[in-house]
């Protein structure tokens, strides 16, 4: 046949089988590409044999995963080849590498139509083979009736026959309104008479594809089956080739079991009985054996038969029979009939009420969810799941909370989320829920969405016995030494609402509850501050008449809080404090929680959501879907986190005007879906919607926030780390953080290109010149570079060749004017052809903000007065910011020198803080002195305070953020896409922040 | 019901024959094969052969330094594909004399054939 006599072919195979690395390979493939290329090009002198050749390269390399974007043509125009290797070859080819929609397709239909009804038997074969597997609706359209005809026709041997059948069986599949099969319920029944266990075995699965569209139209087929069964199983009628290690042909069973499933019922009596003596026959006589095929082989019918006893429900004790050879399967060593005995027993309990029997392996389940293989434990988890009810509840989600503890992160997520849900439905108390959910936090808060811990507080809010225990439980946890965010929030909800009812109890004074709690304050998120804010509030009104050094404590948070840059942290912070001095008054305002009015459990919406898709997603992706269908579920419109995500990703690569204004609607959106979904139309009260943090949840724009950050970086991705076949040299974002610092270098590099960068800068403008080098000794196509400029950049590119001649340079000036203050980066995105590959890459160009920055020192004579006149938000900001890459107060000073902040050492007193000072060009800003001081702590590297000021607020927030993703972001060479983040990311944290929406309005 | 593809993959996890039965794109197929080989290839022996990934139950088999993987959906009989394997094995072995990956690279039409003569088993 058609490989072995070609000698090019198999060098070509050893060759790419001897390459020591991926790169070699791809040269090799590359340079076979090539050759390809050429010879296809000069067509003429092509003999078929050589034409052969190179198509079957090409499905090698494609094979490998190589893009293989030409030479479709040629394989295509070896299907009308005279001969069998050549045909043969296109037909194979054609088929692995276009898919339906292909235009070439097209052209090979006539051809593919005159071998199906040709008298060429082989070639019959290839061509309905082709069209199977391809199955387009083109190809349906035109040869479907063909096909059919060929399928019934008597004159068709047994070979072609076969191949009809399944080829119609992909087209019926594929495009179930063109293929027309009205009446074809009489032709099926006579195809399962067929004699022929091959054509029999074929015909059976285009019979089972059209009973699953419509079992309606086959009833008169149903004894066909069961006559096919007690051929097979019975009466062992089936040729010798069809028996396979002694069993009549197990696929033809297993396929005509799996037809009879698609039918509700069975009525005839006689049909009946005789089906389920098989059945019976079946259950009863399949053994245990020593060879591995010969078992497999005989289970599949067995589990088969097993499921078409479920579906057809029949009498108690032939279910009890099946639920007893499930408890033995599920014990057995053998790993994959045990992964089956799990997995069909889940299956049972959804199709008839066996639940009783099963529990009695509750054990043997158990033991299943600790086998070291994750698809057991997998089918463990959904059985006992489906499993639990009241009865068994406490012990399943005890064992699921214990397993947690050891689970690997692909599994946690859905074991938490299972965990919740069990405790929820079948609670047999409630102390019981608060546990297992609180426990739960305790040991997985990373995969504890917050519709859990709302549930937890409606759950405890609506039940008043239940509330010292819960707050008596918040106030141990609070304890630990360290504890999960969500559980943070969740205690401090809970103590500020219920601590009260514990006050007798040793270390539970509204003092010491606020102590404890406040203790934590430092290491949450904003989203938790508001909560915390909210419980502070809620302790000072019950422990009226306040103590007063606790009143002034709390009250003095209030007031540090006043200026915080997050507008709802701002905004309690300043009437907790109005209203708390407001004194007994206060009571009345700050009530308790009214009662939640019951609903429905958003979680187990969000199950069903969540099994769709089990848990092999990502844990960030799946996250962020969770957040959506949270938003789904709870406010039944459509997810509002979801829009910012798409123009988050519009915005990194064409930063545009548009984008803030899209922003605000979508922040709008958020907020108004925050305050839908969480505050309860009953507590309309304005208190009751300020006061319930609850509400925290939407406005501002927080969740949204969380999903946008972690996603945003997902979604980035591609800017970073493109899919050309070309790969840079060079670490690209290395190099643009060394240019932000430098005004000279190299920007990008591979093996053909490289660009280097040479800059000047004056004021607010700046003039680059971009280097474009061609390395090869060939001249480079198609050369385009586009600029996407950011909204505060007027940039201009003089024009750049579109040919880059061998070994030479061109150079390309870029003018930049700085408009207004802004982190945006712009972006340049340049693309070129070398060979076969097209190369496009997307690279930041370093006209950042520090660019614009012009060193300037001060005495402390004026440093001071300045420092003192800009005096409170927004022209002066502070933050405390962590997680900064710890490093010592020199190395700091010499990155913010590098930077053009100049610091100016002793100004400050204390010798662990830097002051630093520059100016700031832009048209709208002019120049505009900005001063920054950073205050470290010498026993936690990782975290400082920065004050920010200038006069302009714009500025004075870019800066700020602009200073802070230089100390937080770690722009080193091991991980190129995670410097990506920093920049793009932070815009839409920003722009649902005041600061940018304030400079948005600028 | 129904088979997804087919791949034929050595131990270090080169596709060595692929055949799909829906359109993929290169760049999926090219992430799916490397996910599913990742998983499958760091199973061991006492493990059994189903592997669950996205939407797709893969059910494998190792022959020496070969894997046989099959992606199908839910609606299928796993053992009934996991025989068709050996079965399709025994057909090659039968042709070839004990198959190996040299076969199967060497003779990639006659493996593609033999698949596509195989297949009715298993659809």
């Amino acid at each position: 046949m058609a490989l072995s006599g070609m000698r090019g072919l198999s060098v070509f195979i050893s060759e790419i089988r001897n390459c020591q690395n991926k790169e070699q390979e791809r040269l090799r493939v590359d340079k076979e590409l090539g050759n390809i290329r050429t010879r296809f090009k000069n067509e003429k002198g092509l003999s078929p044999y050589e034409k052969k050749k190179y198509v079957w390269k090409m499905l090698y390399i494609f094979m490998l995963g190589y893009d293989v974007d030409f030479g479709h043509m040629e394989a295509v125009s070896l299907i009308s080849a005279p001969k069998y290797p050549e045909k043969q070859v296109g037909y194979l080819v054609t088929s692995c590498l276009l898919n339906e929609n292909h235009d070439f397709l097209r052209l090979a239909i006539n051809t593919v139509r005159n071998d199906i009804i040709g008298r060429n038997e082989t070639f019959q074969c290839l061509a309905l083979t082709l069209v199977g597997n391809i199955g387009g609706r083109e190809f349906a359209e035109s040869l479907a009736p063909d096909v059919q005809k060929l399928l019934i026709s008597s004159s068709c041997r047994p070979l072609v026959k076969k191949k009809a059948a399944l080829c119609l069986l992909r087209l019926v599949r594929k495009n179930p309104d063109v293929v027309n099969v009205d009446g074809w319920s009489d032709r099926m029944a006579q195809l399962l008479d067929e004699r022929n266990v091959g054509v029999l075995t074929s015909s059976m699965s285009l019979f089972v594809s059209l009973v699953s569209n419509n079992h309606e139209a086959y009833w008169s087929c149903l004894p066909k089956c069961v006559k096919v069964l007690e051929r097979l199983a019975r009466n062992l009628d089936v040729p010798q080739e069809y028996t396979y290690y002694g069993i009549p042909s197990p696929w033809l069973q297993v396929k005509t079991m799996r037809a009879l499933q698609y039918f509700p019922t069975i009525e005839d009596p006689n049909t009946r009985r005789a089906l389920f003596e098989v059945l019976q026959r079946v259950l009863m006589g399949t053994d245990v054996v020593k060879n591995v095929n010969k078992n497999n082989a005989s289970h599949a019918v067995l589990f088969e038969a097993l499921a078409l006893v479920m579906h057809l429900d029949a009498e108690k004790e032939m279910m009890s029979q099946c639920v007893a050879l499930l408890g033995k399967f599920i014990a057995v060593r053998e790993p994959n009939i045990r992964y089956l005995g799990l997995e069909n027993m889940t299956r049972m309990l959804m199709v008839t009420d066996v639940q009783d029997i099963i529990k009695r392996h509750q054990a043997q389940i158990i033991t299943s969810l600790k086998d070291p293989d994750i698809s057991i434990r997998r089918r463990a988890l959904d059985l006992l799941y489906a499993m639990c009810d009241t009865s068994n509840a406490k012990d399943i989600v005890e064992e699921l909370l214990q397993y947690l503890g050891t689970a690997e992160f692909a599994m946690r997520e859905e074991l938490a989320l299972k965990a919740a849900i069990l405790a929820e439905k079948f609670a047999p108390d409630l102390s019981w829920y608060v546990d297992v959910i609180l426990q739960l936090i305790d040991k997985a808060g990373d995969f504890v969405s917050d519709d859990i811990w709302f549930r937890v507080v409606q759950f405890v809010t609506n039940n008043e016995d239940l509330q010292p225990y819960a707050a008596l439980k918040a106030r141990e946890y609070l304890d630990k030494p360290a504890i999960h965010e969500t559980m943070m929030k969740v205690s401090a909800y809970l103590l500020g609402e219920y601590s009260h009812l514990l006050a007798r109890r040793p270390g539970c004074s509204p003092k010491e509850i606020f102590g404890i709690i406040h203790e934590k304050l430092p290491t949450v998120s904003t989203p938790t501050i508001s909560i915390l804010l909210s419980t502070y509030a809620k302790i000072l009104m019950h422990s009226q008449p306040a103590d007063p050094e606790l009143q002034n404590q709390i009250w003095a948070i209030f007031s540090k809080y006043e200026t915080s840059i997050d507008a709802e942290i701002q905004q309690r912070a300043v009437e907790y404090f109005a209203l708390s001095k407001k004194g007994a008054a206060l009571m009345d305002i700050l009530a308790e929680m009214p009662k939640f009015p019951e609903r429905e459990s958003s979680l187990i919406k969000k199950a069903e959501d969540t099994e769709a898709d089990t848990a092999e997603l990502s844990a960030i992706k799946s996250r962020a879907q969770q957040q959506a269908s949270n938003a789904l579920v709870v406010t039944g419109q459509q997810p509002a986190n979801e829009p910012p995500q798409v123009t988050q990703l519009g915005m990194v690569k064409i930063p545009s005007i548009n984008n803030l204004e899209n922003n605000h609607v979508d922040q709008e959106v958020t907020q108004t879906n925050g305050t839908m979904g969480e505050v309860e139309p009953q507590n309309a009260d304005i208190l009751g919607d300020l006061l319930s943090p609850l509400a925290i949840e939407g406005p501002p724009g927080v969740s949204g926030t969380e999903t946008l950050s972690e996603d945003g970086a997902l979604a980035l991705a591609p800017v970073g780390e493109q899919e050309n076949a070309i790969k840079p040299v060079v670490d690209i974002a290395e190099k643009f953080h060394d240019l932000c610092v430098k005004d000279s270098g190299v920007l990008y590099e591979d093996p053909y290109v490289q660009i280097g960068i040479k800059a000047e800068w004056r004021g607010h403008q700046g003039r680059l010149v971009l280097f474009l080098g061609n390395k090869t000794t060939s001249s480079l196509d198609a050369v385009n570079a586009v600029i996407l400029p950011p909204s505060h950049l007027k940039l201009e590119l003089s024009s750049v060749p579109e040919i880059i001649p061998p070994r030479s340079q061109v150079q390309c000036p870029l003018d930049v004017v700085n408009l207004r203050p802004s982190r945006d980066v712009a972006v340049l995105d340049f693309s070129y052809k070398f060979g076969t590959n097209l190369v496009d890459n997307k690279l930041r160009i370093p006209a950042v903000l520090n660019k614009f920055f012009q060193p300037v020192t001060l005495s402390a004579e004026e440093f001071f007065p300045q420092w003192r006149s800009l005096a409170a938000p927004p022209l002066k900001l502070q933050e405390v910011v962590r997680g900064v890459r710890p490093m010592p107060l020199g190395e700091m000073a010499n990155l913010l020198n590098s930077l053009r902040l100049i610091v100016s050492p002793g100004l400050d007193p204390n010798a662990n803080n830097l002051v630093a000072s520059t100016t700031f060009y832009s048209e709208s800003t002019r120049s505009m002195l900005c001063l920054v001081r950073i205050e470290t702590d010498p026993a936690d590297r990782t975290q400082l305070r920065m004050t920010v000021a200038s006069g302009d607020p714009t500025l004075t927030f870019e800066l700020k953020e602009f200073i802070k993703e230089q100390l937080i972001s770690i722009p080193t060479a091991s991980t190129p896409p995670v410097p990506q983040q920093p920049q793009p990311t932070i815009q839409p944290i920003s722009s649902s922040d005041p600061g940018a929406l304030l400079a948005g309005l600028l | 019901m129904g088979i997804r593809f087919i791949l034929m993959v050595n131990k270090q996890g080169q596709t060595r024959l692929a055949q799909y039965y829906e359109y993929l794109t290169l760049e999926e197929r090219r992430t799916l094969e490397g996910e599913i080989v990742r998983k499958c290839l760091a199973r061991n022996e006492q493990q059994c052969s189903f592997v669950e990934h996205r939407t797709y139950k893969i059910v494998y088999r190792r022959y020496a330094s070969l894997f046989f993987l099959v992606g199908v959906d839910n609606e299928e009989n796993e053992l009934a594909i996991l025989e068709f394997i050996h079965l399709l094995v025994e057909t090659m072995d039968r042709h070839f004399g004990n198959v190996c990956e040299l076969d199967i690279m060497f003779h990639l039409e006659k493996a593609h054939f033999m698949l596509e003569e195989m297949f009715n088993k298993a659809l």
